[in-house]
């Protein structure tokens, strides 16, 4: 059903048994590249400034005259990117240990266990996803100082989940509600306990939906710029969102628009990469998410 | 060894009652059949056994112990689920260690508990393969044997058999008979929804009717070995389950009693059946039942016509047209050379009448067995 | 073996009540922690903030700070007094009219794309995810620097096409840069909104377009009347999310035009009042405000999505 499902209601080419000339197809195709080209023009665009230096910045010629990684290097030299590449994966790959753990745990909960008030919590839980960031920006600065985490990294992890938590068990709770309920049974009868059920009986059937909601989690933190901005302070703290957000000049005249260019490539490549090889699977976790909710 | 006593057990679902009122004991090394039609419960019973779901009310004691709150693991019981339930991710050899390990157990045991039952259900060679490679028998035979490796007291089947094709089926069955039969001591509890599963592997079978709603109905429908139920079905639903075909119905009344006999009247046929004559009354509406391997075809004085007839080779099913009667007589005959439309004698032989009440409950038959033409 | 039916007391009473109620307690144990740290990261810093914003305090000190009531909201300099907060409302409810529709109608026309069996899919699907990755920050460096009005190609090749006679100051310019800006998100966002629709449109069963075939009805007509009923509540949630999403915009504003007033948004006062000015007290309130708008549009939304479910249902 899935496969050209919908390829009659919007379908390229003539009727069959009418050779007429094909404005559905020709449309499809000039559509299609030319969406294609709009996606990715820019990205295109900042690689190919990031290779170009001086004058040469300021030519619009896609292929650079003198191409040269002096970028690459000036990024790395004027501050410290690499700490904050650093900074950004270990934020980002706690927050996705920490989401996938607890809200394979509670999926298990909201999942296969009927519950008094289990409605009224996913609900909840849902619309802690509609909250703005602002909206908990003040609380969260007296927390984030209470417990002496302000300028570190452990403010963004806990922080981060807020972002992350509500779809990650949306999503964990409806792929954990198709597991065959016999397993579950089987596995009561073999005495294992909850814990061990979930992670080592359900974890392992739900690997397609934990890569997915896992990229999901890991792209949301990787990104994560407000509470970044604002709980951190010394340079050595940041993450790469705000480090590219704050590169400037010492003189402060004319932004340094390779080197930021050049910042942009290196945090946005891997990420591009890991995408296309799991679009499938991000595709069916964003969907999953959204359709059930 | 260990006994199971299940006293005034009650489940229902919500507002719907599923299992009412059943007092039951399993003896030690038991082989017991829970069968019935759809909708009985007999799935419900068992998972209330293994620690799966609540009775409603009710004590379940294994061993003298109550059990009620024991969560399954504690029980000493194992399951076979009807789909299997093998752990998808893990091999054969993990899916029998999962549980084990568990219990923490000694490597060396645990080898040797899954080596034995690898001898006893011939999986040579298969320890390494996840359950997606193995054949529907396999992934059978592997969940029989991981209950096996706990060595339980009880053995819990949920209907085994019922995804292997016909022809697994039964040498299947004589596997689990002849495994009963190794395992001496341990108890097993079987559920089916087939008579022929329950006819031939059953220590007793506990014949269970579905409560269509009604929550004073009694669960179980009689108890029993199982040629108890094919001779002397306490009512009219054990009768009709047990047997194929099913046993034939006639409305009738009562015309005389006698001693150890009872006289009918079904639409004009006069027939004297050999049963208890104890609490009839003479004119009261009564059913009169015969299984068809028991109707005698070419003597007697009754005579019907052929409506139909079906061979299948062994026996042929013979279907009499009676006069006044909705439903054909049927009978299971040897011969294969009636024709339909032919005008045949036949005999209901009084030995082998049943007699339902208006309630359905049977009159009594005797044991013996003498011959003496009914109709 | 056999000891194990003969467990110590103690661990006995564990297991008080019946099994389902022995699971329903093990449930809120495997929930709790999850719900934990939500209300910690959620709940209670929202509290605080609703708290906070009925007081005076300030971020150099957060603990010393007086309670002064709706001052905040309605005082003489009073959030609803200040034309700041209203023009970064206006900003806000213009920039989310304008890219939500924007991305509703591209989004449809991609998914549409995207639904064809073609050799083109795989490479459509992952042209539309390579916007959806990068972060927001660098969508918005990237497009500055697009938009540049010196050196930006955007201005070169419309000089050169002479669509324009001077270089347009695309993120500078009061007229212009809400637009770029809604032009970026679009960019960034239909994607997002695509893929909504898309699960949408592959929901829609075969046998409908079946049978509109054998009728002969024309294609537009399929569209109008059996895909565009059929997808219409996915593509309301689509929407809905979209919209509150955009209502919080803050990362692509901040990173293009700072705190410029003009295209200030709601979210980026908030922070400007709460972080560079210290004021905890007022920029709460604003935040606050915030909250309610968007509490009160998702339950709205929440209604209407229901009776759109329950017609579509039946």
């Amino acid at each position: 059903m899935k496969a050209g499902a919908g390829s009659r209601a919007f379908a390229p080419g003539a009727a069959p048994g009418q050779p007429r000339f094909p404005w559905g197809r020709i449309g499809y195709w000039a559509a299609s590249l030319l969406f294609i080209f709009v996606s990715v023009f820019p990205l295109l665009y900042a690689l190919s400034s990031s290779l170009k230096q001086g004058s040469g910045l300021f030519s619009p010629a896609l292929w650079p005259e003198a191409p040269t990684f002096a970028n690459y290097s000036g990024v790395f030299a004027d501050q410290p990117f690499a700490q904050n590449l650093l900074n950004s994966l270990l934020v980002a790959g706690s927050v996705v240990s920490l989401s996938l753990g607890l809200s394979l745990m509670a999926a298990w909960a909201f999942g296969r266990v009927e519950f008094r008030g289990r409605g009224l919590l996913l609900i909840l839980i849902l619309s802690a996803s509609m909250l703005p960031q602002v909206a908990v920006l003040s609380g969260m600065f007296e927390l984030v100082r209470a417990f002496g985490m302000y300028d570190t990294l452990g403010a963004l992890i806990i922080a981060d989940l807020l972002l992350t938590l509500p779809f990650t068990v949306w999503v964990l709770v409806t792929f954990m509600r198709q597991l065959p309920k016999e397993l579950e049974e089987a596995a009561a009868m073999d005495g294992v306990g909850v814990l061990t059920l979930v992670f080592r009986v359900f974890m392992p059937l739900l690997w397609p939906a934990m890569v997915a909601t896992g990229l999901l989690a890991f792209i949301a933190a990787w990104n994560e710029f407000l509470f970044a901005l604002t709980f951190t302070l010394s340079t050595e703290a940041r993450t790469v969102p705000v480090a590219i957000a704050l590169i400037s000049t010492p003189s402060g005249f004319e932004l340094p628009w390779g080197k930021i260019m050049a910042a942009s490539v290196i945090v946005t490549l891997p990420l591009v990469a890991l995408v296309v090889v799991f679009q499938r699977r991000i595709v069916s976790g964003l969907s999953a998410g959204a359709v059930k909710g | 060894m260990s006994r199971i006593e299940l006293r005034g057990i009650s489940k229902r679902f919500g507002d719907t009652p599923v299992l009412n009122d059943i007092d039951l004991s399993i003896a030690p090394g038991e082989f017991c059949v829970f069968v019935g039609p759809s909708g009985c419960g007999k799935s419900t019973l068992l998972r209330l056994l293994a620690g799966l779901e609540d009775p409603s009310a009710g004590e379940i004691e294994i061993d003298g112990v109550r059990v009620n709150q024991l969560p399954p693991a504690q029980r000493n019981v194992a399951m076979v689920f009807q789909s299997y339930a093998l752990y998808p991710h893990m091999s054969v050899f993990q899916n029998m260690a999962f549980g084990l390990q568990h219990r923490k157990l000694p490597a060396g045991e645990i080898e040797r508990r899954i080596a034995d039952a690898v001898r006893i259900l011939q999986l040579d060679g298969l320890l390494q393969r996840r359950p997606k490679e193995l054949s529907g028998g396999q992934r059978q035979r592997v969940a029989i044997a991981r209950a096996i490796v706990r060595q339980p007291k009880v053995f819990l089947f949920d209907e085994p058999l019922s995804n292997l094709d016909a022809a697994l089926r039964v040498q299947t069955r004589l596997e689990i008979a002849s495994l009963h039969r190794a395992l001496g001591s341990a108890s097993m509890v079987y559920v089916t929804h087939d008579q022929v599963e329950a006819m031939t592997l059953a220590d007793r079978i506990v014949l269970l009717q579905p409560l269509a709603g009604r929550s004073d109905g009694l669960s179980v429908a009689q108890a029993g070995a199982p040629l108890a139920l094919y001779h002397h079905p306490a009512n009219r639903f054990v009768a009709a389950f047990i047997g194929s075909p099913a046993m034939n119905f006639v409305d009738a009344t009562v015309a005389s009693l006698g001693d150890g006999r009872v006289l009918v009247d079904a639409h004009g046929m006069r027939c004297a059946a050999q049963l208890s004559p104890q609490g009839l009354a003479v004119g009261e509406p009564v059913t009169l039942g015969i299984r068809p391997e028991h109707v005698r075809l070419g003597e007697g004085a009754q005579r019907a016509r052929v409506s139909h007839v079906e061979r299948l080779g062994e026996v042929s099913h013979i279907y009499l047209e009676l006069p006044g009667v909705g439903t054909p007589l049927l009978a299971k005959s040897a011969r294969d050379d009636i024709a339909i439309d032919e005008r045949l004698a036949f005999d209901l032989p009084a030995q082998a009448l049943h007699l339902f009440r208006a309630d359905g409950v049977a009159q009594a038959r005797g044991t013996a067995r003498q011959s003496g033409s009914g109709c | 073996m056999a000891d194990d039916s003969l467990r110590p007391p103690f661990q006995n009473a564990l297991l008080r009540g019946g099994l389902a109620a022995q699971r329903v307690r093990r449930a809120w144990w495997m929930a709790a922690p999850m719900l934990l740290v939500l209300a910690a990261v959620g709940a209670w810093p929202l509290l605080r903030t609703i708290w906070f914003s009925l007081t005076d305090s300030e971020l150099s000190n957060l603990g010393d700070y007086a309670f002064i009531g709706l001052e905040n909201y309605v005082g003489e300099y009073g959030l609803l007094a200040s034309a700041e907060w209203w023009q970064a409302v206006g900003n806000t409810l213009l920039f989310t009219g304008l890219s939500v529709t924007l991305e509703t109608l591209l989004g449809l026309a991609v998914a549409l794309l995207l639904n064809q069996a073609s050799r083109l899919r795989t490479l459509l699907r992952a042209a539309l995810l390579v916007p959806w990755a990068i972060p927001t920050v660098v969508s918005a460096k990237m497009w500055s620097w697009m938009l540049h009005d010196q050196f930006g190609i955007v201005n070169h090749h419309l000089l050169a096409l002479g669509l324009i006679a001077a270089p347009l100051a695309w993120t500078a310019d009061p007229q212009l840069s809400l637009f770029s800006i809604v032009l970026v998100d679009v960019w960034k966002a239909t994607p997002y909104m695509a893929l909504l629709i898309l699960a949408a449109l592959q929901m829609v069963p075969e046998d409908c377009y079946e049978a509109a075939r054998v009728d002969g009805v024309p294609r537009w007509q399929v569209f109008r009347r059996i895909t565009l009923p059929l997808i219409l509540p996915g593509l309301l949630v689509a929407m809905v999310f979209r919209t509150l999403d955009a209502l919080r915009v803050f990362d692509l504003i901040y990173v293009m035009t700072s705190n410029s007033r003009d295209t200030q948004s709601m979210s980026v006062f908030v922070r400007e009042q709460l972080i560079d000015f210290g004021l905890v007290g007022y920029g709460s309130a604003a935040a606050t405000c915030l909250f309610f708008m968007i509490a009160l549009l998702s339950i709205i939304a929440m209604g209407l999505m229901r009776r759109t479910f329950e017609r579509a249902a039946a």
